[in-house]
């Protein structure tokens, strides 16, 4: 069935910087895509990490704030304790996440503060050049693991959307992959279901997306997709986490 | 009802995600490169092409769009 | 409203709110965790936003994005939990949003104690973050001075667009005197429409703000560094405020001292002069901006002999009292840095010391 496609109002016109193949494109356009759809943009506040997608301010046509490394939960806290109507996301990869950022992200988390992370799983540091992140998996090599992640030294890759989904507050947690179209299309589902959870004011949400990095994993763009389905979908497996409706059927 | 697809070739880095995707495989990369240094891709084989927007969706770069296009004589 | 008895901690914490500042994030820490606690019953009360934070390293990145989104905040906390915060300062100062940080000092380095200090000068009047920045530094010598500094610290921080810090100590946080919250220094909050990021529907805009601090291009962060510069220099000429105690005189010993270690001063300018020896005080109320030209002048005073900076640290004003007074006199520190207070009795030995 013959459809049109058109880049969303609320991504700029600025080509990015992100390497070819990259999947942060690819989120960039889902968040942008639903924030059109929910007519949000006059009201949203995206908060950046220090990663590679430091710039994602230059790729969006709304307030934006630039984090500290790992502190956009905490920033996107503050903002929501003095304006609760605004809309407010973090855009974090996994260095600034799950490593530097893992206090703020669980204790937000905790809280419940109505805010939505968007959290890009590539296993490594992209912008700093290819070193091992918590997320590296076992055996993988970086430029900081050169022989490949030693699980006995630094122990296993970290599965975030499984260690939120033990909090007790309510939430919606959810891990999704930007690997293939159809992975695409049910990522921007969860992500829009995220966005309306932060609009009804019910509690906090994540998405998890695996995505790529071909550049730091030394692959064609086509490689990596391929890469990433065989390696990392059997350990980060996709699905929805926690609901803040889970709380009520227990 | 006639549509119109479109490969931005200053925008496109020829990652080659829409070639693998295409249902169709209507797409190849294009062995002249854009003012970026990328070889963009391009419809070798437009007439295959069932505008499903797979290639719009799995497009790093937002460097695919689909248009509706109104025929001259329907304008008429 | 006539004055009433209060803790420097809890007066501090009202002194926010008589201000016109309902946001407040904060961390538990001695000697100034009753702000909190205070604050966790009032600010409910008047329909403000109370939160405490897992770390001060979460806390000043929530100041950061509130301040960043317009509203006006406030935080308190103690030399241990400012240097966690000195990451978010830097930040906050690059990217220009107002935050009023309160720091009640308490013995250092490393844990510490818990007792009284000063030896925070340096951190906050010389920058505990990184990169070019200063802080507008205030240091109260009572409660009533402490609740008046935190007052006019929002306008000024907003006049800025700088955080502005109140450099208390452990006894300007723990002790009781009687207050009063002056209506005339509660002011609205400034308008932020062309910088915050409270929401392009909010002001009716469609253009997009960013508040941030990353500048790749090495002309950008250089023009960047050039405005900040001019907001430090536009207050050495503007704000800064000291207090002569004494200075009518022909003193032989110019003190320079602040916050509560300058009241004891007050009592020693006081006994020596019982005994005929003149001595005065300049009192920095602002540590940055540091009266400098008040004190190079005077120290040229034709009978005074020396100059002492006194300071319940190691020696850190002393190099700022040094720069001012330029080589003309002789100048000495006196301080202690365990938390105790020197007695007048012991600063008189000291500059009997020198004669």
């Amino acid at each position: 069935m013959a459809k049109t496609f058109k880049k969303p109002e609320a991504l700029s016109d600025q080509s990015t910087h992100y390497c070819p193949g990259c999947t942060h494109g690819i989120i960039h356009r889902l968040v942008a895509e639903v924030i059109d759809e929910l007519g949000i943009r006059g009201r949203t506040v995206g908060i950046a990490p220090v990663g590679c997608a430091v710039l994602a301010y230059n790729y969006f046509t709304f307030d934006f704030q630039e984090a500290a490394h790992g502190r956009a939960p905490a920033m996107a806290t503050g903002i929501k304790r003095v304006r609760p109507d605004l809309i407010v996301f973090t855009y974090q990869g996994d260095g600034d996440l799950a490593s530097i950022g893992m206090g703020e992200i669980i204790h937000a988390a905790n809280r419940g503060e109505k805010f939505t992370t968007i959290f890009v799983n590539n296993t490594v540091y992209g912008m700093t050049g290819g070193q091992m992140a918590p997320t590296t998996l076992q055996g993988q090599r970086t430029t900081t693991s050169p022989a490949g992640r030693n699980v006995e030294e630094v122990g296993m890759p970290v599965k975030i959307a499984e260690l939120l989904s033990a909090l007790e507050t309510p939430a919606y947690i959810t891990r999704q992959a930007v690997l293939k179209p159809k992975y695409i299309v049910r990522a921007k589902k969860a992500l829009k279901k995220a966005f309306q959870y932060q609009i009804d004011g019910r509690c906090f949400s994540l998405v998890e997306f695996i995505s790529t990095c071909p550049t730091n994993w030394g692959l064609t763009p086509v490689e990596a997709i391929k890469w990433a389905e065989d390696n990392m979908l059997p350990y980060f497996k996709l699905g929805e986490y926690k609901t803040p409706d889970d709380v009520e059927e227990d | 009802m006639a549509y119109k697809h479109t490969i931005n070739k200053d925008l496109c880095k020829g990652c080659g995600l829409c070639v693998a995707v295409c249902p169709k495989n209507v797409l190849e990369i294009s062995d002249q490169v854009n003012s970026m240094g990328y070889f963009p891709a391009y419809q070798a084989r437009p007439e295959d092409c069932v505008f499903c927007t797979t290639c719009c969706i799995m497009c790093p770069d937002v460097a695919i769009s689909i248009t509706k296009v109104v025929e001259e004589e329907e304008q008429e | 409203m006539g004055k009433i008895l209060m803790k420097g901690n809890e007066a501090i914490g009202e002194a926010a709110i008589r201000a016109g500042c309902l946001n407040y994030f904060a961390y538990p820490i001695t000697p100034q965790s009753e702000v909190a606690e205070y604050l966790s019953r009032r600010m409910p009360e008047v329909g403000g936003v109370f939160l405490q934070g897992e770390s001060e390293i979460a806390v000043g990145n929530m100041l950061f994005g509130a301040a960043g989104c317009g509203a006006r905040v406030f935080t308190t906390s103690s030399s241990p939990g400012i240097s966690l915060m000195s990451e978010a300062i830097s930040y906050i100062s690059s990217a220009q949003c107002p935050v009023v940080f309160v720091n009640i000092v308490r013995g250092g380095p490393g844990l510490g104690g818990i007792l009284p200090s000063q030896a925070d000068y340096f951190q906050a009047t010389k920058g505990g973050g990184h990169g070019d920045y200063r802080l507008l530094v205030m240091a109260p010598a009572s409660v009533q001075e402490a609740v008046e500094m935190v007052m006019t610290a929002f306008p000024l921080a907003e006049k800025y667009r700088n955080p502005v810090m109140i450099l208390g100590d452990g006894l300007i946080g723990q002790m009781m005197e009687p207050v009063e919250f002056p209506e005339h220094l509660r002011t609205e909050p400034s308008n932020k429409d062309d910088w915050a990021t409270n929401g392009m529907d909010t002001r009716k805009s469609n253009k997009p703000n960013l508040v941030k601090s990353l500048f790749l291009s090495a002309e950008l962060l250089e023009e960047h560094n050039v405005i900040l510069k001019a907001k430090y220099d536009r207050m050495k000429q503007e704000e800064v405020r000291y207090e002569p105690y004494n200075i009518d005189t022909d003193y032989q010993a110019l003190i320079v001292s602040f916050g509560t270690m300058s009241r004891v001063c007050r009592t020693v300018i006081d006994d020596l002069k019982a005994e005929g020896f003149e001595t005065a005080m300049i009192r920095p109320q602002t540590l940055f901006p540091f009266p400098e030209e008040p004190i190079k002048q005077a120290a040229l005073k034709e009978s005074c002999k020396i100059v002492l900076s006194i300071e319940l640290n190691m020696g850190q004003m002393v190099e700022d009292v040094e720069r001012s007074v330029q080589g003309t006199r002789p100048v000495h520190w006196y301080g202690k840095a365990g938390g105790d207070v020197p007695t007048p009795e012991e600063v008189i030995d000291v500059i009997k010391s020198f004669f």
